[in-house]
Protein backbone atom coordinates (compact mmCIF):
# COMPACT_ATOMS: atom_id res chain seq x y z
CA UNK A 1 0.00 0.00 0.00
CA UNK A 2 1.11 3.13 -0.95
CA UNK A 3 0.56 6.28 1.01
CA UNK A 4 1.03 9.90 -0.55
CA UNK A 5 0.23 13.55 0.53
CA UNK A 6 -0.57 15.64 -2.15
CA UNK A 7 0.05 18.98 -1.21
CA UNK A 8 -2.49 21.52 -3.58
CA UNK A 9 -2.97 25.20 -2.85
CA UNK A 10 -5.98 27.47 -3.91
CA UNK A 11 -4.70 30.63 -6.13
CA UNK A 12 -6.32 33.88 -7.04
CA UNK A 13 -7.70 33.31 -11.18
CA UNK A 14 -4.72 35.12 -12.45
CA UNK A 15 -5.73 35.13 -15.95
CA UNK A 16 -8.61 37.73 -14.57
CA UNK A 17 -7.10 39.98 -12.47
CA UNK A 18 -8.29 43.36 -11.99
CA UNK A 19 -6.62 46.41 -10.73
CA UNK A 20 -7.58 49.15 -8.39
CA UNK A 21 -7.04 52.62 -9.35
CA UNK A 22 -4.03 53.44 -7.89
CA UNK A 23 -2.88 49.78 -9.39
CA UNK A 24 -2.86 47.44 -6.61
CA UNK A 25 -4.74 44.16 -7.42
CA UNK A 26 -8.47 44.07 -6.09
CA UNK A 27 -8.71 41.31 -3.95
CA UNK A 28 -12.72 41.69 -3.53
CA UNK A 29 -14.63 39.50 -6.05
CA UNK A 30 -11.63 37.44 -7.17
CA UNK A 31 -12.47 34.04 -7.94
CA UNK A 32 -10.11 31.67 -6.13
CA UNK A 33 -9.16 28.24 -8.29
CA UNK A 34 -7.18 25.51 -7.41
CA UNK A 35 -3.56 25.79 -8.80
CA UNK A 36 -3.11 24.65 -12.42
CA UNK A 37 -0.42 22.78 -11.86
CA UNK A 38 -1.67 20.94 -8.61
CA UNK A 39 -4.29 19.62 -11.26
CA UNK A 40 -1.68 17.77 -13.11
CA UNK A 41 -0.58 16.25 -9.36
CA UNK A 42 -3.48 16.04 -8.26
CA UNK A 43 -4.25 12.91 -11.63
CA UNK A 44 -0.43 12.21 -11.06
CA UNK A 45 -1.39 11.12 -7.42
CA UNK A 46 -5.00 9.38 -9.25
CA UNK A 47 -3.33 8.10 -11.76
CA UNK A 48 -1.09 5.68 -9.62
CA UNK A 49 -4.10 4.81 -6.94
CA UNK A 50 -6.23 3.63 -10.53
CA UNK A 51 -3.18 1.75 -10.90
CA UNK A 52 -2.86 0.06 -7.17
CA UNK A 53 -6.48 0.43 -5.40
CA UNK A 54 -5.18 0.31 -2.01
CA UNK A 55 -2.99 3.53 -2.27
CA UNK A 56 -4.48 5.88 -0.02
CA UNK A 57 -4.36 10.04 -0.93
CA UNK A 58 -4.52 12.70 1.56
CA UNK A 59 -4.55 16.12 0.49
CA UNK A 60 -3.11 18.77 2.08
CA UNK A 61 -3.49 22.94 1.52
CA UNK A 62 -2.55 25.67 3.67
CA UNK A 63 -4.98 28.46 3.87
CA UNK A 64 -8.56 30.18 4.89
CA UNK A 65 -11.30 28.17 5.84
CA UNK A 66 -12.40 29.05 2.07
CA UNK A 67 -9.93 26.67 0.53
CA UNK A 68 -11.95 23.86 2.12
CA UNK A 69 -14.53 24.11 -1.23
CA UNK A 70 -11.62 23.39 -3.28
CA UNK A 71 -10.65 20.06 -0.79
CA UNK A 72 -14.02 18.45 -1.19
CA UNK A 73 -13.72 18.82 -4.88
CA UNK A 74 -10.24 17.30 -4.94
CA UNK A 75 -12.00 14.68 -2.64
CA UNK A 76 -14.77 13.68 -4.96
CA UNK A 77 -12.07 13.07 -7.94
CA UNK A 78 -11.07 9.80 -5.09
CA UNK A 79 -8.80 11.35 -2.75
CA UNK A 80 -9.26 9.96 0.67
CA UNK A 81 -8.63 12.05 3.50
CA UNK A 82 -8.54 16.28 3.25
CA UNK A 83 -6.52 18.46 5.74
CA UNK A 84 -6.52 22.13 5.94
CA UNK A 85 -3.51 23.75 7.73
CA UNK A 86 -4.60 27.23 8.90
CA UNK A 87 -3.96 29.32 11.08
CA UNK A 88 -4.11 33.53 11.98
CA UNK A 89 -0.38 32.89 12.79
CA UNK A 90 0.64 31.23 9.38
CA UNK A 91 0.00 34.38 7.77
CA UNK A 92 2.34 35.96 6.13
CA UNK A 93 4.26 32.35 5.77
CA UNK A 94 6.75 33.21 2.81
CA UNK A 95 7.88 29.88 0.96
CA UNK A 96 10.70 28.59 3.65
CA UNK A 97 7.97 29.26 6.47
CA UNK A 98 5.78 27.90 4.21
CA UNK A 99 7.68 24.93 3.60
CA UNK A 100 8.42 24.14 7.11
CA UNK A 101 4.76 24.48 8.36
CA UNK A 102 3.35 21.91 5.47
CA UNK A 103 6.36 19.57 6.28
CA UNK A 104 5.30 19.51 9.93
CA UNK A 105 1.64 18.85 9.18
CA UNK A 106 2.72 15.72 6.90
CA UNK A 107 4.84 13.99 9.74
CA UNK A 108 1.75 14.96 12.13
CA UNK A 109 -0.56 13.78 10.27
CA UNK A 110 0.85 10.73 8.25
CA UNK A 111 4.26 10.04 9.42
CA UNK A 112 4.39 6.66 7.20
CA UNK A 113 4.05 8.25 4.18
CA UNK A 114 5.62 6.97 1.05
CA UNK A 115 5.49 9.70 -1.78
CA UNK A 116 4.58 13.36 -1.03
CA UNK A 117 3.28 15.01 -5.00
CA UNK A 118 3.24 18.76 -5.55
CA UNK A 119 2.89 20.90 -8.61
CA UNK A 120 5.73 22.66 -9.88
CA UNK A 121 4.29 26.22 -10.12
CA UNK A 122 2.10 28.07 -8.38
CA UNK A 123 0.81 30.49 -10.60
CA UNK A 124 0.40 33.48 -7.66
CA UNK A 125 3.50 33.85 -6.97
CA UNK A 126 5.96 31.54 -4.86
CA UNK A 127 7.73 30.64 -8.05
CA UNK A 128 9.23 26.96 -7.61
CA UNK A 129 10.35 26.35 -4.02
CA UNK A 130 7.92 25.19 -1.98
CA UNK A 131 7.88 21.10 -3.15
CA UNK A 132 11.81 21.00 -2.72
CA UNK A 133 11.64 23.45 0.49
CA UNK A 134 9.28 20.31 2.15
CA UNK A 135 11.25 17.82 0.88
CA UNK A 136 14.22 19.14 2.49
CA UNK A 137 12.73 19.47 5.72
CA UNK A 138 11.10 15.99 5.35
CA UNK A 139 14.77 14.59 4.48
CA UNK A 140 13.41 12.86 1.61
CA UNK A 141 14.73 13.29 -1.79
CA UNK A 142 12.65 15.42 -4.87
CA UNK A 143 12.03 14.82 -8.61
CA UNK A 144 11.06 18.37 -10.39
CA UNK A 145 9.72 18.91 -13.59
CA UNK A 146 8.22 15.61 -13.54
CA UNK A 147 6.16 14.98 -16.89
CA UNK A 148 5.15 11.27 -16.91
CA UNK A 149 4.90 8.64 -14.54
CA UNK A 150 6.74 5.68 -16.12
CA UNK A 151 6.59 2.56 -13.28
CA UNK A 152 6.33 2.18 -9.92
CA UNK A 153 6.41 0.28 -6.86
CA UNK A 154 6.26 0.58 -2.85
CA UNK A 155 10.34 1.02 -3.01
CA UNK A 156 11.01 3.31 -5.71
CA UNK A 157 9.44 5.96 -8.40
CA UNK A 158 10.37 5.95 -12.21
CA UNK A 159 9.61 9.07 -14.09
CA UNK A 160 10.56 11.36 -17.11
CA UNK A 161 11.58 14.75 -16.20
CA UNK A 162 11.20 17.56 -18.63
CA UNK A 163 14.37 19.45 -19.29
CA UNK A 164 15.27 22.20 -21.22
CA UNK A 165 17.30 20.07 -23.74
CA UNK A 166 15.38 16.87 -23.60
CA UNK A 167 13.75 14.22 -21.29
CA UNK A 168 15.31 12.46 -18.59
CA UNK A 169 14.34 9.41 -17.06
CA UNK A 170 15.04 9.57 -13.57
CA UNK A 171 14.78 6.59 -10.41
CA UNK A 172 14.24 8.12 -7.40
CA UNK A 173 13.91 5.96 -3.95
CA UNK A 174 10.47 6.41 -1.64
CA UNK A 175 9.84 7.68 0.57
CA UNK A 176 9.91 11.04 -2.56
CA UNK A 177 8.61 13.81 -3.16
CA UNK A 178 7.60 14.81 -6.37
CA UNK A 179 6.89 18.19 -8.08
CA UNK A 180 4.61 17.53 -11.45
CA UNK A 181 5.14 19.63 -14.24
CA UNK A 182 2.31 18.96 -16.60
CA UNK A 183 0.41 15.43 -16.95
CA UNK A 184 -0.69 14.09 -20.18
CA UNK A 185 -4.27 12.90 -18.92
CA UNK A 186 -7.57 14.54 -19.29
CA UNK A 187 -8.52 16.12 -15.79
CA UNK A 188 -10.73 13.61 -14.16
CA UNK A 189 -14.31 14.92 -13.67
CA UNK A 190 -15.88 13.91 -10.36
CA UNK A 191 -18.18 11.18 -10.01
CA UNK A 192 -21.74 11.76 -8.69
CA UNK A 193 -21.49 9.30 -5.68
CA UNK A 194 -17.59 10.90 -5.31
CA UNK A 195 -19.39 13.96 -4.66
CA UNK A 196 -21.85 13.06 -1.93
CA UNK A 197 -19.27 10.80 -0.30
CA UNK A 198 -16.93 13.81 -0.35
CA UNK A 199 -19.41 16.40 0.96
CA UNK A 200 -19.66 13.43 3.93
CA UNK A 201 -16.19 13.48 4.81
CA UNK A 202 -14.60 15.51 7.69
CA UNK A 203 -11.83 17.89 6.81
CA UNK A 204 -9.23 18.17 9.65
CA UNK A 205 -8.19 21.03 10.44
CA UNK A 206 -4.55 21.81 11.82
CA UNK A 207 -3.44 24.69 13.95
CA UNK A 208 0.13 25.76 15.08
CA UNK A 209 -0.26 23.90 18.48
CA UNK A 210 -1.50 20.72 16.81
CA UNK A 211 2.01 21.11 14.65
CA UNK A 212 4.16 21.76 17.46
CA UNK A 213 5.97 25.01 15.86
CA UNK A 214 6.36 28.56 17.59
CA UNK A 215 4.74 31.40 16.18
CA UNK A 216 8.97 33.09 15.43
CA UNK A 217 8.66 30.06 13.03
CA UNK A 218 6.15 30.88 10.56
CA UNK A 219 3.87 33.25 9.17
CA UNK A 220 5.80 36.61 8.58
CA UNK A 221 7.64 36.13 11.82
CA UNK A 222 9.25 33.11 10.61
CA UNK A 223 9.76 34.22 7.45
CA UNK A 224 13.56 35.41 6.20
CA UNK A 225 12.08 37.11 3.27
CA UNK A 226 9.00 40.08 3.21
CA UNK A 227 7.97 42.07 0.33
CA UNK A 228 9.26 45.66 0.17
CA UNK A 229 7.34 47.05 -2.29
CA UNK A 230 4.23 45.60 -4.96
CA UNK A 231 3.79 47.29 -8.06
CA UNK A 232 1.69 47.09 -11.30
CA UNK A 233 4.24 46.28 -14.21
CA UNK A 234 2.78 48.50 -16.60
CA UNK A 235 3.38 48.06 -20.42
CA UNK A 236 6.39 50.17 -21.86
CA UNK A 237 5.54 50.17 -25.71
CA UNK A 238 3.72 52.48 -27.48
CA UNK A 239 1.11 50.56 -29.14
CA UNK A 240 0.45 52.20 -32.79
CA UNK A 241 -2.42 50.50 -34.57
CA UNK A 242 -2.79 50.31 -37.92
CA UNK A 243 -5.69 48.85 -40.21
CA UNK A 244 -4.74 48.75 -43.57
CA UNK A 245 -5.36 45.49 -46.83
CA UNK A 246 -3.23 43.01 -47.00
CA UNK A 247 -0.73 44.51 -49.82
CA UNK A 248 -0.39 47.77 -47.67
CA UNK A 249 -0.03 45.96 -44.58
CA UNK A 250 2.85 43.53 -45.79
CA UNK A 251 4.60 47.26 -47.31
CA UNK A 252 4.32 48.67 -43.67
CA UNK A 253 5.92 45.54 -42.39
CA UNK A 254 8.51 45.43 -44.39
CA UNK A 255 9.35 48.92 -43.98
CA UNK A 256 9.22 48.58 -40.13
CA UNK A 257 11.49 45.69 -40.91
CA UNK A 258 13.85 48.08 -42.94
CA UNK A 259 13.76 50.82 -40.77
CA UNK A 260 14.91 48.57 -37.54
CA UNK A 261 17.75 47.39 -40.37
CA UNK A 262 16.27 43.58 -40.24
CA UNK A 263 16.19 43.72 -43.63
CA UNK A 264 17.62 45.66 -46.82
CA UNK A 265 15.46 46.73 -49.42
CA UNK A 266 14.88 44.66 -52.09
CA UNK B 1 20.84 46.26 8.80
CA UNK B 2 23.37 44.01 6.73
CA UNK B 3 25.68 41.69 8.68
CA UNK B 4 28.97 42.48 9.04
CA UNK B 5 29.71 38.79 9.02
CA UNK B 6 28.66 37.97 5.54
CA UNK B 7 30.38 39.42 2.69
CA UNK B 8 30.84 39.30 -0.94
CA UNK B 9 29.07 37.91 -3.81
CA UNK B 10 29.15 34.23 -4.98
CA UNK B 11 27.55 33.09 -7.98
CA UNK B 12 26.99 29.41 -8.67
CA UNK B 13 28.57 28.22 -12.22
CA UNK B 14 26.69 25.55 -13.22
CA UNK B 15 28.29 23.12 -16.49
CA UNK B 16 25.72 22.18 -18.81
CA UNK B 17 25.65 18.52 -20.20
CA UNK B 18 27.78 19.35 -22.80
CA UNK B 19 30.35 20.81 -20.06
CA UNK B 20 30.24 24.48 -20.96
CA UNK B 21 30.09 27.37 -18.43
CA UNK B 22 26.14 28.10 -18.76
CA UNK B 23 25.69 31.08 -20.16
CA UNK B 24 23.25 32.40 -16.90
CA UNK B 25 26.42 32.40 -15.41
CA UNK B 26 28.57 35.32 -17.74
CA UNK B 27 24.46 37.38 -16.89
CA UNK B 28 24.92 37.05 -13.20
CA UNK B 29 28.09 37.65 -13.02
CA UNK B 30 27.69 40.86 -15.15
CA UNK B 31 25.27 41.73 -12.72
CA UNK B 32 27.18 41.01 -9.85
CA UNK B 33 30.24 43.18 -10.49
CA UNK B 34 27.61 45.92 -10.86
CA UNK B 35 26.31 45.22 -6.85
CA UNK B 36 29.68 44.46 -5.98
CA UNK B 37 30.54 48.37 -6.72
CA UNK B 38 27.74 49.66 -5.13
CA UNK B 39 28.82 47.62 -2.23
CA UNK B 40 32.18 49.46 -2.05
CA UNK B 41 33.91 46.65 -4.41
CA UNK B 42 33.69 43.50 -2.47
CA UNK B 43 34.65 40.12 -3.91
CA UNK B 44 32.84 38.41 -6.99
CA UNK B 45 33.23 34.45 -6.40
CA UNK B 46 31.79 31.68 -8.77
CA UNK B 47 31.39 27.79 -6.99
CA UNK B 48 31.67 24.82 -10.09
CA UNK B 49 31.05 21.76 -9.24
CA UNK B 50 32.99 18.85 -11.89
CA UNK B 51 34.53 15.74 -12.42
CA UNK B 52 38.36 15.27 -11.36
CA UNK B 53 40.74 16.76 -13.37
CA UNK B 54 38.80 19.24 -15.18
CA UNK B 55 39.47 22.63 -13.02
CA UNK B 56 42.13 23.47 -16.07
CA UNK B 57 40.20 23.76 -18.80
CA UNK B 58 38.34 26.54 -17.01
CA UNK B 59 40.62 28.34 -15.33
CA UNK B 60 41.81 30.57 -18.72
CA UNK B 61 37.23 31.28 -18.51
CA UNK B 62 37.46 32.43 -15.00
CA UNK B 63 40.40 34.47 -15.02
CA UNK B 64 39.43 36.68 -18.52
CA UNK B 65 35.71 36.99 -17.06
CA UNK B 66 37.57 38.62 -14.11
CA UNK B 67 35.97 36.29 -11.35
CA UNK B 68 38.01 37.04 -8.23
CA UNK B 69 37.89 34.00 -6.53
CA UNK B 70 36.90 30.29 -7.76
CA UNK B 71 35.60 27.87 -5.46
CA UNK B 72 35.49 23.59 -6.76
CA UNK B 73 34.82 20.88 -6.03
CA UNK B 74 35.94 18.29 -7.87
CA UNK B 75 35.25 14.66 -7.47
CA UNK B 76 33.73 11.83 -10.04
CA UNK B 77 30.96 11.70 -8.40
CA UNK B 78 29.86 15.36 -9.20
CA UNK B 79 30.29 15.00 -12.70
CA UNK B 80 26.57 14.12 -13.00
CA UNK B 81 24.51 16.61 -10.92
CA UNK B 82 22.64 15.57 -7.98
CA UNK B 83 20.39 17.72 -5.72
CA UNK B 84 21.20 15.60 -2.40
CA UNK B 85 25.32 15.97 -3.23
CA UNK B 86 25.24 19.88 -4.64
CA UNK B 87 23.06 21.02 -2.03
CA UNK B 88 25.58 19.21 0.79
CA UNK B 89 28.38 20.89 -1.05
CA UNK B 90 27.16 24.46 -1.71
CA UNK B 91 25.61 24.82 1.78
CA UNK B 92 29.24 23.89 3.64
CA UNK B 93 30.68 26.24 1.19
CA UNK B 94 28.13 28.80 1.61
CA UNK B 95 28.61 28.30 5.45
CA UNK B 96 32.46 28.72 5.35
CA UNK B 97 32.81 31.77 3.35
CA UNK B 98 29.17 33.70 4.22
CA UNK B 99 28.82 35.65 1.57
CA UNK B 100 26.28 38.34 1.49
CA UNK B 101 24.39 37.62 -1.71
CA UNK B 102 24.29 34.03 -3.33
CA UNK B 103 22.78 33.96 -6.96
CA UNK B 104 22.02 31.18 -9.17
CA UNK B 105 20.62 30.76 -12.49
CA UNK B 106 16.91 29.95 -12.58
CA UNK B 107 17.53 27.05 -15.28
CA UNK B 108 15.80 23.62 -14.57
CA UNK B 109 18.83 22.35 -12.66
CA UNK B 110 18.85 25.87 -10.43
CA UNK B 111 15.65 25.80 -9.59
CA UNK B 112 16.06 22.61 -8.22
CA UNK B 113 18.70 23.39 -6.20
CA UNK B 114 18.33 26.80 -4.77
CA UNK B 115 15.34 25.97 -2.89
CA UNK B 116 17.42 23.36 -0.90
CA UNK B 117 20.16 25.32 -0.06
CA UNK B 118 17.76 28.05 0.92
CA UNK B 119 16.24 25.87 3.23
CA UNK B 120 19.72 24.03 4.78
CA UNK B 121 21.05 27.43 5.46
CA UNK B 122 17.80 29.22 6.64
CA UNK B 123 17.44 31.80 4.79
CA UNK B 124 14.95 33.33 1.99
CA UNK B 125 15.27 32.74 -1.96
CA UNK B 126 13.94 35.33 -4.40
CA UNK B 127 13.05 33.30 -7.80
CA UNK B 128 13.33 34.18 -11.26
CA UNK B 129 14.12 38.02 -10.19
CA UNK B 130 13.87 40.56 -13.34
CA UNK B 131 16.20 43.34 -11.60
CA UNK B 132 19.00 43.18 -8.67
CA UNK B 133 19.43 46.26 -6.70
CA UNK B 134 21.40 47.15 -3.52
CA UNK B 135 18.97 49.55 -1.61
CA UNK B 136 20.22 52.48 0.89
CA UNK B 137 21.03 50.16 3.83
CA UNK B 138 23.21 48.29 1.79
CA UNK B 139 20.61 45.29 1.11
CA UNK B 140 19.70 43.16 -2.12
CA UNK B 141 16.67 44.22 -3.30
CA UNK B 142 15.43 41.71 -5.67
CA UNK B 143 12.29 42.75 -7.87
CA UNK B 144 10.25 38.99 -9.15
CA UNK B 145 7.12 38.70 -11.20
CA UNK B 146 4.02 37.44 -9.49
CA UNK B 147 0.40 37.01 -10.76
CA UNK B 148 1.78 35.64 -14.01
CA UNK B 149 3.90 38.87 -14.65
CA UNK B 150 1.25 41.33 -13.69
CA UNK B 151 2.50 42.67 -10.50
CA UNK B 152 6.27 43.12 -9.34
CA UNK B 153 7.45 42.78 -6.19
CA UNK B 154 10.58 44.24 -4.71
CA UNK B 155 11.52 41.60 -1.93
CA UNK B 156 14.53 41.96 1.12
CA UNK B 157 15.72 39.54 2.58
CA UNK B 158 16.54 39.23 6.70
CA UNK B 159 18.50 36.49 7.28
CA UNK B 160 22.48 35.92 5.16
CA UNK B 161 23.18 34.85 2.47
CA UNK B 162 20.56 36.66 0.71
CA UNK B 163 19.31 34.38 -2.46
CA UNK B 164 18.17 35.24 -5.50
CA UNK B 165 17.95 33.09 -8.64
CA UNK B 166 17.54 35.30 -12.19
CA UNK B 167 16.48 33.50 -15.83
CA UNK B 168 18.50 32.88 -18.54
CA UNK B 169 18.52 35.78 -20.57
CA UNK B 170 17.03 38.42 -18.39
CA UNK B 171 20.18 40.07 -17.93
CA UNK B 172 22.59 40.93 -20.72
CA UNK B 173 26.11 41.22 -20.82
CA UNK B 174 27.59 44.50 -21.30
CA UNK B 175 30.94 44.58 -19.94
CA UNK B 176 33.54 43.42 -21.76
CA UNK B 177 36.21 40.37 -20.51
CA UNK B 178 38.52 42.25 -17.69
CA UNK B 179 41.53 39.77 -16.66
CA UNK B 180 41.94 39.10 -13.34
CA UNK B 181 44.61 36.54 -11.34
CA UNK B 182 41.70 34.93 -10.19
CA UNK B 183 42.26 32.76 -6.95
CA UNK B 184 41.40 28.65 -7.41
CA UNK B 185 40.29 27.21 -4.03
CA UNK B 186 39.79 23.85 -4.16
CA UNK B 187 37.25 22.38 -1.55
CA UNK B 188 37.12 18.69 -0.20
CA UNK B 189 34.16 16.87 -1.06
CA UNK B 190 32.58 15.59 2.10
CA UNK B 191 29.67 13.84 1.34
CA UNK B 192 29.71 11.77 4.11
CA UNK B 193 25.97 11.04 5.48
CA UNK B 194 24.40 11.90 2.23
CA UNK B 195 22.85 8.96 0.47
CA UNK B 196 22.38 9.32 -3.04
CA UNK B 197 18.40 8.31 -3.71
CA UNK B 198 17.96 9.54 -7.43
CA UNK B 199 19.45 7.97 -10.45
CA UNK B 200 18.88 9.56 -13.67
CA UNK B 201 18.67 6.16 -16.27
CA UNK B 202 18.60 7.65 -19.45
CA UNK B 203 18.62 10.95 -21.39
CA UNK B 204 16.87 11.59 -24.80
CA UNK B 205 17.98 14.55 -26.13
CA UNK B 206 15.07 16.33 -28.07
CA UNK B 207 16.98 19.97 -28.53
CA UNK B 208 20.04 20.38 -31.05
CA UNK B 209 22.06 22.51 -28.57
CA UNK B 210 21.94 23.15 -25.03
CA UNK B 211 22.51 26.97 -26.27
CA UNK B 212 19.33 27.24 -27.36
CA UNK B 213 19.03 29.69 -30.88
CA UNK B 214 16.27 31.28 -29.15
CA UNK B 215 18.72 33.10 -26.71
CA UNK B 216 21.34 34.31 -28.92
CA UNK B 217 18.64 35.11 -31.66
CA UNK B 218 18.41 39.10 -32.36
CA UNK B 219 15.24 39.08 -34.15
CA UNK B 220 12.47 36.45 -33.64
CA UNK B 221 9.27 35.27 -35.60
CA UNK B 222 6.77 33.86 -32.80
CA UNK B 223 3.58 31.89 -33.47
CA UNK B 224 -0.02 30.81 -31.91
CA UNK B 225 -2.61 28.88 -31.53
CA UNK B 226 -4.59 31.63 -34.85
CA UNK B 227 -1.86 29.94 -37.23
CA UNK B 228 -4.45 26.84 -37.01
CA UNK B 229 -1.85 23.99 -38.53
CA UNK B 230 0.96 22.83 -39.97
CA UNK B 231 0.72 24.80 -42.71
CA UNK B 232 0.95 27.94 -40.51
CA UNK B 233 3.86 27.06 -39.04
CA UNK B 234 5.66 26.44 -42.50
CA UNK B 235 4.43 29.67 -43.64
CA UNK B 236 5.99 31.32 -40.43
CA UNK B 237 8.87 29.27 -40.91
CA UNK B 238 9.32 30.55 -44.39
CA UNK B 239 8.96 34.78 -43.12
CA UNK B 240 11.44 33.75 -40.58
CA UNK B 241 14.07 32.22 -42.83
CA UNK B 242 12.87 35.31 -45.69
CA UNK B 243 14.41 38.12 -42.88
CA UNK B 244 16.77 36.10 -40.77
CA UNK B 245 14.78 35.03 -37.83
CA UNK B 246 14.07 32.22 -34.89
CA UNK B 247 11.04 30.65 -34.74
CA UNK B 248 9.28 30.47 -31.42
CA UNK B 249 5.70 29.60 -30.21
CA UNK B 250 3.10 30.70 -27.39
CA UNK B 251 2.35 27.90 -25.37
CA UNK B 252 -1.66 26.81 -27.37
CA UNK B 253 0.61 26.46 -30.59
CA UNK B 254 2.85 24.00 -28.37
CA UNK B 255 -0.12 22.08 -27.31
CA UNK B 256 -1.59 21.86 -30.69
CA UNK B 257 2.04 20.24 -31.25
CA UNK B 258 2.55 22.87 -34.22
CA UNK B 259 5.82 23.58 -32.23
CA UNK B 260 8.32 21.89 -29.93
CA UNK B 261 8.36 22.78 -26.14
CA UNK B 262 11.80 24.20 -26.61
CA UNK B 263 10.91 26.80 -28.10
CA UNK B 264 7.72 28.15 -26.01
CA UNK B 265 7.63 31.50 -24.84
CA UNK B 266 6.94 32.52 -21.36
CA UNK B 267 6.10 32.01 -17.97
CA UNK B 268 6.23 28.45 -18.43
CA UNK B 269 8.80 28.23 -21.28
CA UNK B 270 11.66 30.39 -21.99
CA UNK B 271 12.85 34.31 -21.26
CA UNK B 272 13.69 36.06 -24.57
CA UNK B 273 14.59 39.66 -25.20
CA UNK B 274 15.88 40.21 -28.95
CA UNK B 275 16.18 43.54 -30.96
CA UNK B 276 13.03 42.48 -32.76
CA UNK B 277 10.02 40.00 -31.78
CA UNK B 278 6.81 39.68 -34.11
CA UNK B 279 4.25 37.66 -32.74
CA UNK B 280 2.24 36.81 -35.20
CA UNK B 281 -1.51 35.14 -34.50
CA UNK B 282 -1.16 35.25 -30.20
CA UNK B 283 -3.38 37.17 -28.57
CA UNK B 284 -0.72 38.09 -26.04
CA UNK B 285 -2.12 36.64 -22.74
CA UNK B 286 -0.22 37.67 -19.78
CA UNK B 287 1.48 34.15 -19.32
CA UNK B 288 3.12 35.13 -22.59
CA UNK B 289 3.94 38.08 -22.53
CA UNK B 290 6.03 37.93 -19.31
CA UNK B 291 8.50 36.32 -21.78
CA UNK B 292 8.81 38.79 -24.31
CA UNK B 293 7.88 41.99 -23.05
CA UNK B 294 11.62 42.97 -22.26
CA UNK B 295 12.41 42.62 -26.56
CA UNK B 296 13.34 45.86 -27.90
CA UNK B 297 10.90 46.23 -30.44
CA UNK B 298 7.59 44.42 -30.57
CA UNK B 299 5.21 43.95 -34.10
CA UNK B 300 2.58 42.09 -33.52
CA UNK B 301 -0.32 40.36 -36.52
CA UNK B 302 -3.79 40.02 -35.14
CA UNK B 303 -7.48 40.07 -36.68
CA UNK B 304 -8.57 40.94 -33.56
CA UNK B 305 -8.23 44.46 -32.90
CA UNK B 306 -8.98 44.23 -29.14
CA UNK B 307 -6.27 41.54 -28.73
CA UNK B 308 -3.90 42.49 -25.80
CA UNK B 309 -0.92 41.81 -27.56
CA UNK B 310 -1.84 45.36 -29.20
CA UNK B 311 -1.21 46.84 -26.03
CA UNK B 312 2.59 46.37 -25.34
CA UNK B 313 3.42 46.37 -29.21
CA UNK B 314 5.59 49.02 -30.84
CA UNK B 315 3.62 48.50 -34.14
CA UNK B 316 -0.09 46.84 -34.43
CA UNK B 317 -0.71 45.46 -37.86
CA UNK B 318 -4.61 44.42 -37.87
CA UNK B 319 -4.78 41.50 -40.29
CA UNK B 320 -5.18 37.67 -41.36
CA UNK B 321 -1.09 36.90 -41.31
CA UNK B 322 -2.62 34.02 -43.68
CA UNK B 323 -3.45 37.07 -46.50
CA UNK B 324 -0.69 39.37 -45.23
CA UNK B 325 2.92 37.26 -44.62
CA UNK B 326 2.55 35.86 -48.44
CA UNK B 327 2.13 39.43 -49.94
CA UNK B 328 5.18 39.99 -47.98
CA UNK B 329 7.03 37.43 -49.35
CA UNK B 330 5.77 37.85 -52.44
CA UNK B 331 7.62 41.18 -52.40
CA UNK B 332 10.99 39.69 -51.18
CA UNK B 333 11.41 37.25 -54.28
C1 LIG C 1 -0.09 28.38 -15.44
C2 LIG C 1 -0.08 28.82 -16.86
C3 LIG C 1 1.13 28.96 -17.51
C4 LIG C 1 1.16 29.38 -18.85
N1 LIG C 1 2.37 29.52 -19.47
C5 LIG C 1 2.39 29.97 -20.73
C6 LIG C 1 3.64 30.19 -21.42
O1 LIG C 1 4.72 29.97 -20.89
N2 LIG C 1 3.59 30.66 -22.68
C7 LIG C 1 2.43 30.94 -23.33
O2 LIG C 1 2.49 31.38 -24.50
N3 LIG C 1 1.26 30.72 -22.73
C8 LIG C 1 1.21 30.24 -21.46
N4 LIG C 1 0.01 30.01 -20.86
C9 LIG C 1 -1.22 30.07 -21.70
C10 LIG C 1 -1.73 31.47 -21.91
O3 LIG C 1 -2.58 31.82 -20.84
C11 LIG C 1 -2.53 31.55 -23.22
O4 LIG C 1 -3.55 30.59 -23.17
C12 LIG C 1 -1.69 31.30 -24.47
O5 LIG C 1 -0.53 32.11 -24.45
C13 LIG C 1 -2.52 31.62 -25.68
O6 LIG C 1 -1.81 31.29 -26.83
P1 LIG C 1 -2.15 31.99 -28.22
O7 LIG C 1 -2.00 33.45 -28.08
O8 LIG C 1 -1.33 31.31 -29.23
O9 LIG C 1 -3.65 31.52 -28.44
P2 LIG C 1 -5.03 32.38 -28.37
O10 LIG C 1 -5.14 33.07 -27.07
O11 LIG C 1 -6.06 31.41 -28.75
O12 LIG C 1 -4.81 33.46 -29.45
C14 LIG C 1 -4.84 33.23 -30.82
C15 LIG C 1 -4.84 34.58 -31.49
O13 LIG C 1 -4.70 34.42 -32.89
C16 LIG C 1 -5.46 35.42 -33.52
N5 LIG C 1 -5.71 34.96 -34.89
C17 LIG C 1 -6.50 33.93 -35.28
N6 LIG C 1 -6.42 33.77 -36.61
C18 LIG C 1 -5.56 34.69 -37.07
C19 LIG C 1 -5.06 35.02 -38.37
N7 LIG C 1 -5.44 34.34 -39.45
N8 LIG C 1 -4.18 36.03 -38.46
C20 LIG C 1 -3.80 36.74 -37.37
N9 LIG C 1 -4.25 36.47 -36.14
C21 LIG C 1 -5.11 35.45 -35.98
C22 LIG C 1 -6.69 35.56 -32.67
O14 LIG C 1 -7.29 36.83 -32.84
C23 LIG C 1 -6.11 35.40 -31.28
O15 LIG C 1 -5.76 36.64 -30.70
C24 LIG C 1 -0.05 29.63 -19.53
C25 LIG C 1 -1.26 29.49 -18.86
C26 LIG C 1 -1.29 29.09 -17.55
C27 LIG C 1 -2.61 28.97 -16.85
Amino acid sequence: MIKIALCIKQVPDTTDIKWTEHNTIQREGVESVINPYDVYATEFALKIKSQAPDTYITVFTMGPEQAKDMLRKVLALGCDDAVLISDKKFAGSDTWATGLTISKSIEKIMPDFDLVVCGQFATDGDTAQTGVIIANFLNIPHVTFVKELTEFSEKALIVTRQMEDGIEKVRVNLPALVCIMKSDFEPKRALINGIIEADRKEIKTLTINDIGLKPEQTGIKGSPTFVKRAFRNLPSHNAQKYFLDPTESAKLLEEKLTSLGVIKNA
Amino acid sequence: MPNQEYSGILIYAQLTREHYIHTVFYELLDKAKELSKKLGGVDVSAVVMLKKGLIEKYKESFQNMGVNKVFYFEDDVLDEYSAEYYSKLLTQLAQKITPEILLIGATNQGRDLAPKVAAKLHTGLTADCTELDINDDGQLAATSPTFGGQLMATILCKNYPQMATVRPNVFKVRTTDSYTDTEFICCPTDLAGIEKNTQLIEFTKTIENTINDLDTAEIIVAGGKGLKNEKGFELLNEFAKSIGATTAASRSAVEMGLAPQSIQIGQTGKTVRPKVYIACAISGAVQHTVGMSGSEYIIAINTDKDAPIFDIADTGIVGDFFEIIPEFLKNRH
